[in-house]
This record gives C-alpha cells, sequence and structure tokens, in this order.
C-alpha cells in the first residue's frame, strides 16, 4: 500500500479523461453508444464519486444523498426560469446552495455515528420528499414537477435579446445541451470531479479521513477534532450530489420530487458498493453496470424474450419465458437484487476486488525455498 | 525541587458503588520517569482515563503544566501536550505502518483541523522522512508499506510508541507497553524507553513487569484500592514493607 506519486496521478488523470471522451466510440458496439445513456453515465458517475469521498472514505453511510440531487435539481429549473438559460450560473447556483443545505443536515446528523447516523440522514430526506409534496409546493410545484414556462421571467436573457416563439432549451453560450454536446458537457465536468476527489484522496486530509474510518478513537487521543473534517467530507459529497441533480435539469429541464425519494439513495449507495466501496475507479464502474443492464434489461419484453429463445422446442421456449419475464421490464431490480446478492457475498471489496483477485492469480509466483520448507515441516509435524 | 508537570489533586470516581479512586493526590516532576504499580483493579487505568479525558472524575482537580484540564475535549488536551499509549493497542489497521505514524506528525504539526486537501501526499518530504526515521528506530522500517492491522501484538504496541514519540509530547504516558511481548521484544522496547529517557521527556508508565519497572524508573508510586499507599525512589519502595503488604501478599521483591 504505496501512496502515488502525483506524476502516476497525473498518467491516469490522462488515461481515465480519453476513455471518458471516447465513451460514444468504444460503448457503439455494446448497444450503449447513444447521448441519453451516456449522459446518464456521466451525471451518476459523478454523483457516484462525490457519495464515495463520504462513504468510501469516512466510512459513514448516508442514505439521504438524493435530497442534495434534488436540491441540485430544483435550483437549476429555478435558475432558467428567473434568469438565465445558461447552465453555468444552474450549476453554480445548485453547487452552493446544496452545499449550504448538506452543511445543515451533515451538522445534525454527524452528532451520531453508525446506524443512527444512516437513519437521521434517511429521515432527514424523506422530510425533504414529503414536504414537495406539501408546503414547499410553491417552489417545488407538487406532483406537476417543475417545469419551464414561456411566459417565465429569465431578467438576464431577456435584457439581451427578444423572447423567442417557443419554449428556450438550456444552453452553454449558444451550445444546445442536448445530443452529443450535452454529454460532452457532462463528461468535461465528470473529468474535473474525478480529478477533484483523486486529489482529495491522496492529501494528507484524505489520508485523515481514512484514518477516521479506521480508528475513530486513536483520532481524537492523537489531537484531531474529528467533527469538522467529517462535516467538510459530508458538504463535498453533497455538492457533488447537487451538481449531478443541476446536470439531470439541464438535460431535461423539469425537477420532480421523485428524484428525492429514498430509492434514489439506496441507488447510489448499491452503485458503490458493486464497484468497491473506498477505490477512486470503483463507484464509476458500479455506475457503468448498474446503469447499462438497466438499460437493456428494462427494454426486454415478452416478445423479444420468445425470440431470443426461437432456437429452443416450443413448449421449452415457453417454459422459459414464464422463469425469465419477472426479471426484465419493469422487474429487472429483481435482476439487480439477485446480482446486488451475489457480488456481497462473494466480493465484499465489490468489483474492483474481483479485479484484484484476478491480476494475482497472474502474478502467482511458486513459493520460495524457505515458505516451502517450513510448510513440508508443518506437515510432518502434523503427522508426527 | 524541579517543576510539577501533572498534578492529580484530591480525585474521585465512582462506578455504581465501586470507589474507582479515592481522594488520589498524584505529583509528576518534569523529565522524571515516573511508575505506577499496584495490584489489579487499583485503578492504574482510570487514573488515566482521567488524565486524557476520556472519563470525567466526580471531583477532585487534574492540572498539567499549571492548567487545568479536566472538562477539555480528548484532542485538546493531547494538543496541549499529553500523548498515550493504551493497555490494547489503538492504531489504525487499515492503513499503512507509515500512514500510522504520519498521522500523529500531521497532528504535531497542524493542529487539531486543517483543510489541505490539494497538497498531495508525496511532496510532504519531511514528514514522511520523519515517520521513516522513526520506524527505522523500533526496528518496523522493512514493513512501512504493509497494513498495520497484519502486524504481531507487540509490534502494534511498538508502533503505537513511535506513534505518540513522533509527536514529542510533554507528557508520554504508557499503560504497560510491555504486556503481552516476548523477552526479546520487551527487552528491545526497555532500550527504546531509556533512549526516549535520554531525551528529558516526562513520562508515566504503568507496568506490572517489576524488571522494566526498575531499569527505568526515576520514582515509583503504588497505588492500591484508589489511593497512593506509597512513593519514592526504587530503592524506597523495595523496603517499604506496606508495599509488600498490599501488592505481594507479603513476599519479598
Amino acid at each position: 500500500m504505496t501512496i502515488p506519486s502525483f506524476k502516476k496521478d497525473m498518467f491516469v488523470m490522462l488515461i481515465f479523461s480519453a476513455v471518458i471522451l471516447t465513451m460514444p466510440m468504444w460503448l457503439k458496439p455494446l448497444g450503449a453508444g447513444y447521448p441519453d445513456l451516456l449522459q446518464k453515465f456521466a451525471i451518476f458517475g459523478i454523483f457516484a464519486v462525490g457519495y464515495n469521498i463520504l462513504f468510501g472514505l469516512t466510512g459513514y453511510l448516508s442514505f439521504g444523498h438524493a435530497a442534495f440531487l434534488g436540491v441540485g435539481s430544483y435550483t437549476a429549473v429555478w435558475s432558467f426560469k428567473l434568469l438565465t438559460m445558461n447552465v453555468l450560473p444552474a450549476i453554480l447556483f445548485s453547487v452552493v446552495l446544496s452545499g449550504i443545505v448538506a452543511a445543515i443536515i451533515g451538522f445534525i446528523s454527524l452528532r451520531r455515528s453508525g446506524i443512527y447516523f444512516s437513519i437521521l440522514t434517511l429521515a432527514f430526506a424523506q422530510m425533504f420528499y414529503n414536504m414537495a409534496y406539501s408546503v414547499l409546493t410553491p417552489v417545488t410545484n407538487g406532483e406537476t414537477g417543475l417545469q419551464l414556462a414561456r411566459t417565465d421571467p429569465r431578467i438576464i436573457d431577456n435584457m439581451l435579446s427578444e423572447a423567442g416563439a417557443g419554449l428556450p432549451s438550456p444552453g452553454l453560450f449558444g451550445i444546445q445541451m442536448s445530443g452529443y454536446s450535452g454529454f460532452y458537457f457532462c463528461a468535461v465536468l465528470l473529468i474535473i470531479a474525478f480529478f477533484i476527489s483523486q486529489r482529495i484522496f491522496h492529501s494528507p486530509f484524505g489520508m485523515k479521513l481514512q484514518a477516521i474510518k479506521s480508528n475513530q478513537t486513536r483520532m481524537k487521543y492523537t489531537g484531531y477534532n474529528t467533527r469538522p473534517y467529517l462535516l467538510t467530507a459530508f458538504v463535498i459529497s453533497g455538492m457533488y450530489a447537487g451538481l449531478a441533480g443541476a446536470l439531470m435539469a439541464t438535460t431535461d429541464p423539469l425537477a420532480g420530487a421523485e428524484r428525492m425519494q429514498w430509492t434514489a439513495s439506496g441507488e447510489v449507495v448499491l452503485m458503490t458498493i458493486l464497484g468497491g466501496v473506498g477505490t477512486l475507479i470503483g463507484p464509476l464502474l458500479g455506475v457503468g453496470i448498474i446503469k447499462y443492464f438497466e438499460n437493456i434489461f428494462s427494454a426486454l419484453n415478452e416478445q423479444a424474450l420468445l425470440a431470443a429463445y426461437s432456437f429452443m422446442p416450443d413448449w421449452l421456449a415457453k417454459m422459459m419465458v414464464t422463469i425469465t419475464s419477472p426479471f426484465v421490464g419493469e422487474g429487472w431490480h429483481l435482476t439487480l437484487g439477485a446480482l446486488f446478492v451475489i457480488i456481497v457475498v462473494f466480493l465484499p471489496g465489490g468489483i474492483m476486488e474481483g479485479l484484484g483477485k484476478i491480476k494475482n492469480l497472474f502474478r502467482k509466483r511458486p513459493p520460495d525455498p524457505v515458505e516451502k520448507t517450513l510448510v513440508e515441516g508443518q506437515i510432518q509435524e502434523e503427522k508426527a | 525541587m524541579s517543576n510539577i508537570i501533572l498534578e492529580i489533586d484530591n480525585v474521585q470516581k465512582s462506578f455504581g458503588g465501586l470507589k474507582a479512586l479515592h481522594n488520589l493526590n498524584l505529583q509528576v516532576e518534569e523529565g522524571k520517569v515516573h511508575a505506577i504499580i499496584g495490584p489489579n483493579g487499583a485503578g492504574k487505568s482510570t487514573m488515566l482515563n482521567v488524565c486524557i479525558g476520556r472519563l470525567a472524575p466526580d471531583s477532585g482537580v487534574v492540572t498539567f503544566n499549571g492548567e487545568n484540564v479536566l472538562g477539555k475535549q480528548p484532542h485538546e488536551i493531547n494538543q496541549a501536550g499529553i500523548s498515550r499509549v493504551f493497555q490494547t493497542p489503538e492504531i489504525f489497521p487499515d492503513l499503512s505502518l507509515l500512514q500510522n505514524v504520519m498521522i500523529p506528525a500531521f497532528a504535531k504539526r497542524e493542529g487539531s483541523f486543517r483543510f489541505n486537501m490539494f497538497s498531495n501526499l508525496c511532496s510532504e518530504k519531511e514528514v514522511m522522512d520523519e515517520a521513516s526515521h522513526i520506524l527505522h528506530d523500533i526496528g518496523l522500517n522493512e514493513q512501512e508499506h504493509d497494513h498495520a492491522g497484519s502486524l504481531s501484538r507487540g509490534d502494534k504496541r511498538r508502533l503505537e510508541l513511535a506513534m505518540c514519540l513522533i509527536q514529542h509530547p510533554k507528557l508520554l504516558l504508557l499503560d504497560e507497553p510491555t504486556a503481552g511481548m516476548a523477552r526479546h521484544d520487551t527487552n528491545r522496547t526497555i532500550e527504546l524507553l531509556k533512549k526516549i529517557k535520554e531525551t528529558g521527556m516526562t513520562k508515566v508508565i504503568i507496568e506490572h513487569d517489576m524488571h522494566v519497572v526498575f531499569s527505568v524508573a526515576d520514582h515509583i508510586s503504588v497505588l492500591a484500592q484508589g489511593t497512593i499507599i506509597a512513593s519514592g525512589t526504587p530503592d524506597d519502595i523495595r523496603g517499604n514493607p506496606k508495599v509488600q503488604e498490599a501488592y505481594l501478599g507479603g513476599a519479598h521483591l
């Protein structure tokens, strides 16, 4: 477990950027090379990378990060409605506001640790979710969701030019935020987000967060005030979630409260664990796998299954369809659940642990003579 | 008479009906190695817990360097200059040995909170060198990149000692630093303790191993049933009949 040098980190960054930016090319053969899905990869990637700063480094399991996602989305849409369709102010406001909300929730929740912390964050997120449908309806527009309208003030835009005839869409100085340009915008932000996360992981600050996860008692008696460290990590990961929420609103300018439901908080936990908690790249693998399979499995239906089993005899094909159909379409969460159980039971460290094991398999060298004689000696002792 | 660095004045602590500390008075002189001995359950560890802010006493005052430490947070007490080696090693099992000693070094340099998120660990050469150096001193430098959790119990203790030493505390509290160690490791620890003694660091050491106590201590206090029953130089203590009665049930040291 050595500390990677700055040079090595930059090399990793270079490869990472290349892989992300060429995603449309290498995902095409896998049937995932279209902008909508690619944007989803990038946005959830940012969400998971940020979540991992809290959960992966400090070990504090938050079940309420969807609240920040929601705050980010609503703020972005309000920025579109009131100020301008430009995405930069929307993103800026979202990140700042979700950071403030995270500071408040974190300040209260971090008084407890372990399961109590998880429950507190869950309670806060559910409070936000319910308030979006009740007291906060003037802000959130309740069940309809917050939408753009032609009559919105858009103060800055209207000062600069006449309002167009149709409904405007978000953009970056004239670049539309849909299609491939939208993906590249999200991808660049993901690269920046990953870079910041890498810097945190390999800084003294990140090492101290890992030390808190390892032994908080020792940290206190070593002269550290652990609370501000935890709060900073919580706020940073809240800001990442706010950014992801804002990007959801830029690619589809509509904010609904269902984004804040506990299932959304649960999803990011699944992604992080599936990929590998506390590793830099793991959460992104988790996002890729979950979003990719969601895309494939939820698109399947009985007809598609029947076509896939057409090589079988009729009665067998029908039986197979009956068995497998609950796992696809609306029921794809069942597949996800099964996959999650398998991963957690056999690879508690997620996919990253699996990759590490494969790597060790190839590196295996014959035992050196000293070890061998020791083992043989032991066997002889046991025999005697 | 030299400076009194730590003064425990009339401290009481009860757990339910059990009086763990009863009118405890203790003075530790600066620069001395002060050993506390006493039978099991005498309140030795409780006394240390009160000093580092882990337990609040029912009454009494603890003064360190002229300042009252009661009511302070553990991290404030550490920043004031008290480090402690625990009875069961408290280390960071998931971090490497090098990181284990870098953490306290950062605490000493940067205080209780610093948000240095953009500096790279590798560029912190000074701290890394200091950490490597101290690992070399305790003979664990070859494993510096291993997980601390994989160490043997004796090595964990030595690592924890190194984590305290790198902070150059004004007062070092040691709770049975050689318990569970093989004789060879114990001798190594004694050598290490003697080496630190030359630096003039004040130490309070709780120990059962008389060999260790008599080889390093300048002053010995005997704790029994929550109170000090005897205090003096090693020679005084060796000949004190009261001590032999309480500690050894009459047997001779």
